[in-house]
């Protein structure tokens, strides 16, 4: 029996700042040590502080380690394993009191106010034995089903507990799965939505990486309860450990037969099979998702009928987002009542966030609905780096909008996120600062959507296009007040008009920018200036004769040989030449260079 | 899986590995000095005792076992410190694997402090 577990994060983020040779050295370490009968190591999924990574973590202490290096290996093995004492040198310096002590993770301001249902196993368990997951109590839920519940009870519990589709759409997970039970059929189908688009959104995957074992059970829940046999996870392929991690899930619980025929001892036979998809974002929609199982090009088709009518080849069928599907187990255990305990009158239970942008604490959080995006963004990630002034924060990816700082209290759900023009989304949390021009944001998106369009309905296809084109040139400077009138009608139009999400949505990003930051839009047409210094075309560096001391620093480190000026006697910039990289106001050591 | 029992049984037996994860400010905390002096002296098998115990008792989610370093009593060691929540430490000194179960079975479940090895009441004038 082991005395002490490490846990070394092997989620994407941690990962990819070499947790796999931290992890090899540490057991080559520990076997140098003589502790491998006494120390285990567990790789885990994502525990959230993925801008602390390398994280490890060692119980039963909970000692929080964050950027490890393979270099710090031996010394904590022989101080901390060995000898059992902390390497302060490392610890996450939230987790250490002004008097020097150490204090529980639980009690730093990152996780006190998250609330883990969907994460609950990530970080803690080893992803890739099913025992650890059976450990926590899973499986329990599905047995639980199997043996003492019917399929309507199983409904009844979802909808009394007010759980809706974490995916961005926010409709009740319990009327879906009812809608579907209804329709009789040979054969139903439950999809599993993992193909997570949104950039900087990396909820799912890590959910997938952390915990695979809870979406299998919630899926085979769902088959339970509307009368399907077979599930299908639809997965990017740009995620390879969550697609490992979920074969490894699928092939241990075929094993001990918690999927396949007659599980429990019941007339219940319920088989999952992955599908990979290429990275469209389009086939993040239900129905262009289901196109593309089916083997076909991944394109959406006109609802009615819905998928819970004729869905995947042509049967009924409920499509839930990974997250969604997280939280089904639990609520199974503890009942809808407890669920719907937590958040607000119509958003019940937790939301995950990915938070990313101007923000210290970059990486994943649970927290209650309810929560206000002060507490999320102050709070729990830390706030702003440098001190700067905080502008918006970005929801929904592409499809939401920009919330700006007048709403920073705004207690976060899905109703009161789309009152002032945004959503809830997959859970994306973009931060921004006076330094972003939000022209340029609105841009960025609209870029995305412009690539992703799958090209079926003109609207989306042809419209998206104007606007970006639009955009680009109030970027430039080159716009006039009619370009912002016809934008904004475009914007309608194409909301109106378009086949599926993926359009009706595409105009949110400009839409929600021109309703709180139309005083910037008028100022790149008017003014011909980018308030955030960002649009490059509309500001040029220039050298204050004043400050500049001829030092030539800046001359020598021009790419593009653009300053002139001797040695001693103020320098200029030939605005011509100027590419505006910006280079020379980094150099600059008297703060001479200024943009205008 | 043919029937829930079996699941429990995986379950109970994978929990006190689990359970070791767990942060909660209610736990017994249970620390062996393993500093230079501790080693010395055979605070490793009191340790490996203490906390295989543990865990074929079930008793992760109620008591965590760790090490620390010295704690400035050399003579003393192996020293076992048992911190009950809201109650004082006591601290068990010149420990060995055998009085260390007898702390677990007395103490640690049976709620009764063993005098004659704390460092207050053992013979050690």
């Amino acid at each position: 029996m082991y005395r002490s577990h490490v846990l070394v994060c092997g989620g994407t983020g941690c990962t990819s700042s070499g947790s796999q040779q931290i992890m090899e050295t540490l057991k080559a370490e520990i076997e140098k040590n003589g502790l491998t009968e006494e120390v285990s190591v567990v790789q885990t999924g994502c525990h959230g502080l993925c801008a602390l990574g390398p994280i490890m973590i060692i119980y039963p202490d909970a000692t929080f380690y964050s950027m490890v290096k393979v270099e710090d290996i031996p010394e904590i093995v022989s101080e901390h394993l060995l000898k059992g004492r902390v390497v302060t040198r490392l610890l996450y310096n939230e987790t250490v009191t002004p008097a020097g002590n150490v204090k529980a993770l639980i009690d730093t301001d990152f996780y006190k106010k998250q609330h883990r249902i969907a994460l609950r196993n990530c970080g803690i368990i080893n992803p890739e034995v099913i025992e650890e997951y059976i450990g926590t109590g899973g499986y329990e839920a599905l047995g639980k089903v199997l043996t003492e519940m019917t399929p309507d009870d199983v409904i009844q519990c979802l909808l009394d507990s007010g759980l809706r589709g974490r995916g961005g759409g926010g409709f009740p997970t319990g009327l879906k799965w009812k809608l579907a039970k209804q329709n009789d059929a040979d054969q139903k189908y439950v999809c599993c939505n993992a193909d997570e688009g949104d950039p900087g959104a990396f909820m799912d995957r890590s959910v997938l990486e952390g915990d695979p074992h809870a979406v299998l059970e919630a899926m085979a829940i769902a088959g339970y309860a509307i009368g399907a046999s077979q599930g299908y996870i639809y997965v990017r392929a740009e995620y390879p450990i969550a697609v490992e991690r979920l074969k490894i899930a699928i092939n241990q619980a075929r094993e001990m037969e918690l999927l396949g025929s007659n599980i429990f001892g019941s007339d219940f036979s319920f088989d999952i099979d992955l599908r990979l998809g290429a990275g469209a974002f389009v086939c993040g929609e239900e129905t262009a998702l289901m196109t593309s199982i089916e083997g076909n090009r991944g394109e959406p088709r006109p609802r009615p009928p819905f998928p819970a009518q004729k869905g995947l080849f042509g049967k009924p069928t409920i499509l839930n987002n990974v997250e969604t599907y997280a939280n089904i187990p639990q609520i199974i255990l503890h009942g809808a009542e407890w669920f719907a305990s937590m958040g607000t009158e119509k958003s019940k239970g937790t939301k995950v966030f990915a938070l990313g942008g101007k923000i210290h604490n970059t990486g994943l959080v649970e927290i209650p609905m309810g929560t206000t995006l002060r507490e999320v963004i102050e709070e729990i990630g830390g706030g702003i780096p440098g001190g700067k002034k905080f502008k918006a924060a970005q929801t929904g990816g592409p499809s939401g909008g920009c919330i700006p700082a007048e709403h920073f209290d705004i207690p976060i759900d899905y109703d009161n996120l789309i009152s002032i023009g945004s959503m809830m989304g997959s859970g994306g949390l973009i931060v921004m600062d006076e330094d972003d021009c939000m022209v340029d944001i609105a841009k960025f998106f609209l870029e995305f959507t412009v690539e992703e369009s799958c090209g079926k309905c003109t609207p989306c296809r042809v419209g998206t296009k104007r606007m970006l084109e639009i955009l680009t040139k109030i970027t430039k400077g080159q716009a006039t007040m009619e370009d912002l009138d016809k934008l904004e009608e475009l914007c309608y139009y194409i909301k109106e008009n378009s086949l599926c999400g993926l359009g009706q949505t595409a105009p949110n990003p400009v839409l929600s920018t021109l309703r709180f930051f139309r005083d910037e839009y008028e100022a790149h047409i008017k003014e011909k200036r980018c308030p955030a210094g960002v649009c490059k075309a509309l500001l040029s560096y220039r050298i204050d004769a004043e400050k500049c001391r001829g030092c030539t620093l800046c001359a020598r480190n021009c790419p593009n040989n653009a300053i002139t000026g001797t040695v001693r006697n103020p320098h200029v910039i030939d605005q011509d030449k100027c590419i505006k990289c910006g280079a020379c106001m980094e150099k600059c050591k008297f703060g001479a260079i200024y943009k205008k | 899986m043919k029937s829930l029992e079996e699941l429990r049984a995986i379950r109970e037996r994978m929990q006190s590995q689990v359970s070791m994860r767990a942060e909660d400010h209610n736990h017994t905390r249970v620390v062996v000095g393993m500093a230079t002096c501790g080693i010395a002296s055979g605070a490793r098998p009191v340790l490996t005792k203490l906390s295989s115990l543990v865990q074929e008792k079930n008793l992760t989610d109620k008591i965590s076992v760790t090490q620390t370093g010295c704690i400035g009593l050399c003579q003393y060691e192996p020293i076992v410190e048992v911190m009950e929540p809201g109650k004082q430490k006591i601290t068990y000194i010149k420990m060995t694997p055998e009085k260390a179960e007898e702390v677990l079975e007395r103490h640690l479940i049976g709620g009764h402090i063993v005098e004659e090895y704390t460092l207050s009441g053992a013979d050690i004038k």
